[in-house]
């Protein structure tokens, strides 16, 4: 019930459409001008990431990258559809219309997302949401503040793995929508929550997860497995 | 080909070849970086040009990063001295309102003294700012903004979003060196949790708020939800809803507004519009 929408593992021709202007064969090309360096100089030593090789290869290099923001995006999205499908009970009319909005902007991020890596793209993914509470606010704001500031932190570990600076500046549109996300949504839990202790260290630095990290986070939330291990690590 | 190989000679003949590219690590990653963007057969140009940075002195990558830090830190000043003299001004009332400007000020304060350190641990000087430099009112342009509250408001929102879209912009100079590149991004998410919480507290204080306009946490359109066009420049090409080619406004089938779709993604701006905005807010 609560997996995305499942027609989204069908071909779409209109998507793919639309991917054709961010040039899919720019993305490829950077692959594999980086795959046959690899073997020539044996000079780039991105170590891969450990741990499980099973489960859906985000793949490497920038559209890895870009795909570890697209498993991100679908599981947030999943989670605000649920949220504004079936409203916790007491819901205020402000809140509804914000949760609305995030839901809209974190669709708009995974269409996006899909439409840009075309046919690099991953596939749809299988969330699980067996631990929340979707009838009760706490439950909800509390796992929506998890997501949203481990969503800042996943894109703010990440732009340093992109080598495109185009791909680092799309991921920075995003990543401080997401950051707007967190700060409402720990206010709406506690009033002057937006960039506590808990968020923000003593140097006023938000938090950068590797994608690991933030995997092993994020892995509780998802039926299907993901392997990050071809994603570059610096 | 073997690049560790080659460098291993060139270190017998030229000891300090690691410290003349910055560090070895450096070096490698930043022909990493390079060569990922290059066709194969260009690769001894790329070499070349690393080779050409070693030993002789360019406008090296160092520094525009060192220049990009120190635009940063000149934006922080201007941050932390107003928010110092706002949390001094008396006019905001005291509780949440008071708690979180202190919160917001104390970050600016971090956010300087942190890019000052990172500036000179890498041997440059970085820039310096005292009170005295900065005139908030804008030239005159904002007369109430440590006796109005909702002007004071209206600056700190405006102050926080446009600090985002600097960050935005600044980042792609950062690209060659991961540690900068990631604490700006560290930096550039803070700023956007202060713009979110700004436009609640402005909302809730519904002070110099245009008629029929709803204040979010995010930027709809190009709205500043302020009632002054001084502040245009700050929000303008907010309103994008196309992404790197891609129509995000019912994006796949789905019920994305245009409003929704410019909410979605925040904007950068360049150092030139940026310097535009900040200059008259220096004395």
């Amino acid at each position: 019930m609560l997996n995305n929408e499942s027609t989204e593992n069908q071909p779409d021709l209109i998507i793919d459409g639309m991917a054709k202007p961010f040039s899919r064969r720019k993305f490829f090309g950077i692959m594999g001008a980086g795959t046959a360096l690899m073997v020539t100089a044996a000079a780039c030593k991105k170590t891969n990431i450990g741990g499980n090789n099973s489960g859906v290869n985000l793949g490497s290099g920038d559209p890895g990258v870009l795909n570890y923001a697209y498993a991100l995006e679908q599981l947030e999205a999943a989670f605000y559809t649920q949220i504004i499908k079936t409203p916790y009970s007491g819901i205020s009319a402000m809140e509804m219309s914000y949760l609305t909005d995030v839901r809209d902007h974190e669709i708009a991020h995974r269409e996006f997302f899909k439409a840009a890596l075309g046919t690099g793209a991953i596939q749809a993914l299988e969330v699980n949401f067996s631990s929340i509470d979707f009838t009760n606010r706490t439950s909800v704001l509390g796992t929506a503040k998890a997501f949203e500031d481990l969503g800042v932190s996943a894109y703010n570990g990440a732009g340093k793995l992109l080598v495109n600076p185009d791909y680092l500046t799309l991921a920075g549109k995003i990543v401080s929508v997401e950051a707007r996300h967190a700060a409402l949504i720990r206010d709406l839990i506690t009033p002057g929550t937006f960039a506590d202790m808990t968020a923000v260290d003593s140097n006023g630095l938000d938090k950068a997860r590797t994608p690991n990290e933030v995997l092993s986070i994020a892995g509780a939330f998802l039926k299907t497995k993901l392997n990050a291990s071809n994603l570059p690590t610096s | 080909m073997n690049l560790q190989n080659i460098l291993s000679e060139i270190e017998k003949t030229d000891p300090d070849v690691y410290d003349r590219l910055d560090t070895r690590r450096n070096a490698m990653r930043s022909f990493a970086k390079t060569s990922g963007k290059i066709a194969l057969a260009s690769i001894p140009f790329a070499l070349g040009s690393m080779f050409q940075k070693a030993y002789s002195s360019p406008a090296s990558p160092t520094d525009i990063i060192i220049d990009t830090l120190n635009f940063a830190l000149t934006l922080e000043y201007l941050e932390s001295n107003f928010y110092i003299k706002a949390v001094a001004s008396g006019i905001i009332p005291t509780g949440d309102a008071l708690n979180s400007l202190t919160v917001i000020r104390d970050h600016e304060n971090e956010h300087v003294n942190f890019l000052k350190t990172a500036i000179s641990a890498a041997g440059a000087t970085p820039v310096s700012f005292t009170a005295d430099s900065f005139d908030f009112t804008a030239k005159g342009t904002f007369p109430g903004v440590f006796t109005d509250y909702g002007t004071l408001l209206a600056v700190a929102q405006t102050f926080e979003d446009t600090g985002v879209r600097a960050y935005k912009g600044q980042a792609p100079n950062l690209i060659s060196n991961n540690d900068y590149l990631t604490a700006a991004l560290q930096i550039h998410s803070v700023e956007a949790r202060h713009a979110a919480h700004l436009r609640e507290m402005r909302k809730a204080a519904n002070l110099l708020i245009p008629a029929g306009v709803n204040v979010k946490p995010w930027i709809t359109l190009n709205q500043s939800g302020i009632a002054s066009s001084a502040v245009q420049a700050s929000y303008d090409a907010e309103e994008n809803v196309v992404q790197a080619g891609v129509t995000i406004t019912n994006i796949g089938g789905f019920s994305i507004s245009a409003n929704a779709a410019s909410e979605a993604f925040d904007e950068p701006l360049t150092k030139d519009q940026i310097t535009a905005i900040v200059t008259p807010f220096f004395a």
